[in-house]
């Protein structure tokens, strides 16, 4: 147990999935999540916006589940998947959420609009049909300075509510 | 901003984690969810020499109950009391908070331990937890203790926690079969810290209230009972009217600060407005 390390270090090795594809990086301990995805994968479509966990433009999903990644570190993601915009449409779902957001003009200047889709992502993949009143509560960590709110609910809501394929509905 | 240099380390026992502590002293800041550290780190409000990731010890995430008690781990995160079956059948009260805190993606990441031991005067589940009678199980190189979460906090962001310690879970006694539970806070948008709050667990026969335990926060430095409220309001039939002794205990009971944009009285007469809401939409409180 002598050799137990107590003091840690500036610089952690990571070894995670990110976007399906394992990814094995040396990073400083300082270094937020974000930061190292715009930086050094440059998966840019993670936007930062108040890098203090109010705007929801720099979220993506941890293990399936959304996380502001201004609020986490780079070092803490190892062992875990994280999913970013650009790793999302190839399964069909979020390709979906995309499609509607065009249908129903739900992006104006668009920095919002990748953390939108993936907390939008969360709340899909849960396959609950949810009021009006619950999307927006679900979708108020997002926020949209265009204040584009309407669209961007009537784009989630209808997804929620076209019958999925697979079961024939 | 970005956080200043700092050292990681995410042991895997918690004898490591302790003798870390141990060895690092006040230099060593303890993380589970980070969403109230983080943010301090990259606004560069703290800057510890030492990171100490909780996130890998397993022994911290249980979510247990027996007839008397249930018992969550330090690591619970705030989603997690929305979507627990135990929590939402034995501790209506946590459900009913951790709807407040933040938004999703805050919920899927902070722990009901980091916020407690955060200690914010605004925050839901430190007031809850005093509210519930729970007990604080706490652990350290020198071994493990109980705290009364209403002997816990201590002051503005003040905690019983010794150096090297960490809140290990928190055992919440089951309230009696006739106990009652409401709660409510005022922000200007949903998701933002409480202006005012209140968490209420209470007794009602017939519409009559014969006990109660009410906790305000972003009231009061810590999250505290308040005696004379809860004393007050015992014996009284619901529906609260306006103007009862009630008003003047809350106004005992609490001593908010004035803040920009939030006079101290403001919040004296938003908890006034709450605690009539809270007590009067007990379930049962409407039967008189």
């Amino acid at each position: 147990m002598s050799d137990l390390d107590l003091v840690g270090a500036e610089e952690v090795v990571i070894d995670a999935i990110i976007n399906g594809r394992r990814v094995n990086r040396r990073v400083p301990a300082r270094q937020h999540l974000a930061d190292f995805l715009r930086q050094d994968l440059e998966l840019t479509g993670t936007h930062l916006g108040c890098e203090h966990g109010i705007c929801g433009a720099c979220t993506v999903l941890l293990d399936g589940r959304a996380v502001r990644s201004c609020l986490m570190l780079a070092a803490q993601i190892s062992g875990k998947s994280v999913d970013t915009v650009e790793g999302m449409s190839a399964n069909g779902k979020l390709a979906e959420l995309q499609r509607a957001f065009i249908r129903h003009n739900a992006a104006q200047c668009g920095f919002c609009s990748s953390g939108i889709l993936l907390t939008a992502y969360e709340l899909i993949t849960a396959g609950e049909v949810m009021s009006r009143a619950d999307i927006r509560e679900f979708m108020s960590g997002n926020l949209c300075r265009c204040t584009g709110y309407h669209a961007i609910i009537d784009a989630i809501a209808s997804v929620m509510e076209s019958p999925k394929p697979e079961t024939g509905a | 901003m970005k956080a200043r240099n700092f050292r990681y380390i995410r042991p895997h026992s918690l004898d490591h984690t302790y003798r870390i502590l141990q060895n690092e002293g006040a230099e060593a800041i303890p993380v589970a969810g980070g969403q109230s550290l983080l943010p301090g780190l990259n606004m560069r409000l703290s800057a510890p020499k030492l990171l100490v990731d909780l996130g890998d010890l397993q022994e911290l995430t249980s979510i247990a109950h027996t007839d008397r008690e249930v018992r969550l781990g330090a690591l619970t995160r705030h989603c997690d009391l929305l979507r627990s079956k135990i929590v939402r059948e034995k501790l209506p009260l946590l459900k009913q908070a951790a709807a407040h805190i933040g938004h999703v993606a805050i919920r899927n990441r902070g722990t009901l331990g980091g916020s407690l031991a955060y200690a914010d005067p605004a925050a839901e589940l430190p007031a809850c937890s005093v509210a519930l009678d729970a007990i604080l199980v706490l652990g350290g190189l020198a071994g493990e203790r109980e705290v009364r979460a209403e002997d816990f906090f201590k002051g503005l962001f003040e905690t019983d926690l010794r150096p090297g310690e960490l809140i290990l879970a928190v055992r919440f006694p089951l309230p009696e079969k006739k106990a009652t539970v409401g709660f409510a806070e005022l922000a200007r948008r949903h998701g933002d810290f409480s202006l005012v709050g209140l968490a209420a667990v209470a007794a009602l026969e017939d519409a009559k209230i014969t006990q109660a335990r009410l906790v305000y926060f972003g009231c009061n430095d810590h999250a505290k009972l308040a005696r004379t409220v809860s004393q007050v309001v015992t014996g009284v039939r619901l529906p609260l009217a306006d103007n009862t002794a009630f008003e003047k205990a809350v106004e005992q009971d609490l001593q908010p600060y004035d803040t920009p944009g939030l006079r101290a009285d403001t919040r004296i007469h938003m908890a006034k407005v709450l605690t009539r809401r809270v007590l009067n939409s007990l379930p049962g409180g409407q039967s008189a």
